[in-house]
């Protein structure tokens, strides 16, 4: 599709506005993103999160498209049901599948990284034919700021809050876009809202795919990371630089680094933005800091000697 | 002799085939004939007889259905709940720690009124881990919202399962339906079991026609909303309603399924009840044995009767008590404990028919067979005797009582 910004702007949209989304919240802009590629002829599956509640209070609802939200646990379960019912029916000649239907889900941090973590394997590795947009705000925001295993090291949350001897969260993060890619599916993308031709372009590439596919996207949360309203898209641009949230693609197994910042930037330029790391502006916390950074290069080492070793063939 | 005698009306019938099969596989035969669009399974001991054979109808294609081998019951669930809202028919099997798994997914459907039917084959839940028969994991389940039907025998369980379709696709139901059977008692017991020819069990069946469908893109639907106390109430309220309205439904399409195979499915089926004075109320598989106790107390002259529950929910309540008003005594079986409860689950189903219609007679709660220990014949018998003391003795016995304990 082209994307050009002035059709866009005029483009039907398929999420209407009115719902109960926080303001700078970047969820919905990420969704209006991916259904612009999707058109109306989707099928969409939402996990509970923010983005469920938030966009169908009955007797509303922002969905144009035909829409399924159950259980927090299952959405990888639900897609597979719904594209097996598709199959039946086109097998059996009571749908025509000139135009097939695209069947999309979209679960934050809690219902991929964790609680629906087994659903979304079984789905994957079954093959069905969905694309799974993980759009991640790194915390339940939706329960009230509760740490996953999307939640940096460092970050202050209500369940891993901060004291003299602990500096908020303990643990890495669960490089989940890497696991996805290790189920050898055809598409697995990292991208963020603020780079709408980049994330777009690989909603289009998903779409295509005859098997699974998945987008791990950031979603910066103004309650949640305790920020101004308006910076949500600042703020993407400053976790792409930082390399806390690298851009890149894996295509058959193929890693490919989408975009390389001229400059990397120190962690604290992300953190300080913040009030979830407000903590670790504190003197004394020096040491916290360095630990962050050294896991997040630790990563981006890892990140460039995989695409590094992706583009060389093998047996040369 | 009552069965041979039905089985030959049903030949004349509706020309079935009898066929040696366990109740397993008859369910897995029924599966076959209602062709549904999706299954979703994951295996379980002692239902994965059906799994198993099922997957070998999808492979060799004598069904059309989507087969889909999930990594778990939650996810069989989830992925029938899916479907059936994606405008198909589709179904599932598990038992015990399946059912469990599949606990809030139970909810999920019954509240988005999608009429998925599950095929159950009744297992101890652990621990300790058992994989015997008994009725922990249906009976947990019973304030899930699904309609729930019991079978004695792989026949019962043969017919069940195409009933159970035409009763949770009703437009005066759309509830989902368990259909159950004793695990290992009735799943690995070879029987007779009467066939229908494919195109009449197909006739019987019928189409599913979906209120709406996620697939229609041009009429888009959101389903699973978020609902405020506002209209909360009112939701579940109707899913109630339903289930009152199944009653009558489960009875009707019982009747023409007596009509296509002249076989009774009644929601309660009374044994020797027209002069009885002593009855019990029993479900499953041991219904086969305490008829057996009955036939040997009724040589001996005392007046004995039995009333087994087909469909437990909805609960029969008004017939039960029709049944079992005038009785002297009444003693309720189940296979499933209720810790810290008054009594035990069917116990407490018909204790409120009961009291609520003003029947006032000796009540008794026996509990058998947790954990798949036998029952014979001696026992229900020896239930009969108990019984006669209680009547006689005027006083009531409140305590529950324990059958084929060692202690």
């Amino acid at each position: 599709m082209r994307l050009n910004l002035r059709e866009l702007s005029q483009a039907p949209e398929l999420l209407e506005p009115g719902h109960n989304l926080c303001p700078g919240c970047v969820e919905s802009v990420a969704v209006r993103q991916v259904l612009h590629v999707a058109g109306p002829n989707t099928v969409v599956v939402s996990a509970t999160g923010c983005l469920s509640v938030s966009t169908t209070p009955y007797p509303y609802t922002s969905w144009k498209n035909p829409w399924i939200h159950s259980l927090f646990a299952n959405a990888g379960a639900t897609v597979s049901g719904l594209e097996a019912a598709y199959r039946s029916l086109v097998k059996t000649g009571r749908l025509d599948d000139s135009e097939p239907i695209n069947f999309i889900v979209f679960g934050g941090d809690g219902g991929t990284y964790d609680i629906g973590f087994q659903s979304l394997s079984g789905a994957l590795e079954r093959g069905h034919r969905f694309l799974y947009v993980c759009i991640n705000n790194e915390a339940y925001m939706n329960t009230g700021i509760q740490r996953s295993s999307a939640t940096l090291p460092g970050t202050w949350t209500t369940t891993s809050p901060f004291s003299d001897t602990v500096p908020g969260k303990l643990q890495p993060r669960k490089d989940m876009t890497a696991i996805v890619a290790a189920h050898g599916v055809p598409y697995v993308a990292q991208t963020s809202p603020h780079l709408w031709k980049d994330l777009m372009r690989k909603v289009e590439t998903a779409l295509a795919c005859d098997g699974p596919s998945f987008i791990n996207l950031l979603a910066p949360c103004p309650r949640g990371w305790r920020t101004e309203a308006e910076i949500g898209i600042r703020l993407g641009a400053l976790a792409v630089e930082t390399c806390v949230w690298p851009i890149y693609e894996v295509v058959d197994g193929v890693w490919k680094l989408n975009s390389k910042p001229r400059e990397k930037k120190p962690i604290t330029e992300w953190l300080k933005l913040q009030g979830r790391f407000s903590h670790l502006m504190r003197p004394g916390r020096e040491a916290d800091i360095e630990h962050i950074q050294k896991q997040i290069d630790h990563s981006w080492e890892s990140l460039l000697a995989r695409c590094e070793a992706s583009q060389t063939p093998v047996g040369v | 002799m009552a069965v041979a005698r039905r089985a030959q009306e049903t030949s004349r019938r509706a020309k079935s085939t009898p066929q040696s099969l366990n109740g397993g596989l008859a369910v897995a035969e029924a599966m076959r004939q209602t062709n549904p669009d999706v299954v979703a399974c994951y295996p379980i001991t002692p239902s994965t007889v059906v799994v198993e054979k099922f997957s070998e109808f999808a492979a060799n294609g004598a069904v059309d259905t989507e087969f889909v081998a999930v990594e778990s019951e939650h996810s069989a669930m989830s992925a029938c709940l899916a479907a059936t809202a994606g405008g198909v028919r589709s179904q599932t099997v598990t038992s015990s720690q399946g059912l469990a798994f599949m606990w809030e997914v139970l909810y999920a459907v019954s509240g988005l009124r999608l009429p998925v039917v599950l095929h159950s084959a009744n297992r101890a839940l652990s621990a300790p881990i058992n994989i015997h028969g008994d009725h922990s994991d249906t009976m947990g389940s019973r304030d899930c919202g699904w309609i729930q039907l019991y079978a004695e025998n792989p026949q019962e369980a043969y017919d069940n399962a195409l009933m159970a379709v035409r009763i949770a696709e009703h437009p005066d139901v759309l509830l989902p339906v368990i259909e159950s059977q004793d695990g290992f008692t009735v799943t690995h017991s070879v029987e007779r079991v009467d066939v229908l020819p494919d195109d009449a069990a197909h006739r019987f069946v019928g189409q599913y026609a979906p209120r709406s469908s996620l697939l229609n893109t041009k009429d888009p639907v959101t389903v699973g909303a978020l609902v405020s106390p506002q209209y909360g109430f009112e939701v579940k309220l109707a899913g109630v309603e339903a289930m009152d309205r199944a009653g009558a439904v489960i009875t009707a399409v019982g009747a023409e399924f007596e009509a296509l195979t002249g076989r009774s499915a009644n929601v309660l089926e009374p044994y020797m009840m027209e002069d009885a004075e002593l009855a019990i109320v029993i479900i499953g598989s041991v219904a086969g044995t305490a008829r057996v106790a009955v036939d040997s107390l009724r040589a001996e002259g005392v007046k004995a009767g039995l009333v087994k529950i087909r469909s437990y929910r909805p609960f029969p309540a008004a017939e039960m008590a029709e049944m079992l008003s005038g009785m002297r005594a009444v003693a309720v079986l189940d296979r499933a404990m209720s810790p810290g409860a008054a009594s035990s689950p069917i116990h407490s189903d018909v204790c409120v028919a009961l009291f609520s219609r003003s029947v006032s007679l000796p009540l008794v709660n026996y509990v058998y067979g947790i954990g798949g220990r036998d029952t014979y014949p001696n026992q229900i018998i020896n239930v009969f005797k108990d019984l006669e003391q209680v009547a006689d003795s005027g006083l009531p016995a409140p305590e529950i009582r324990y059958v084929g304990t060692s202690s």
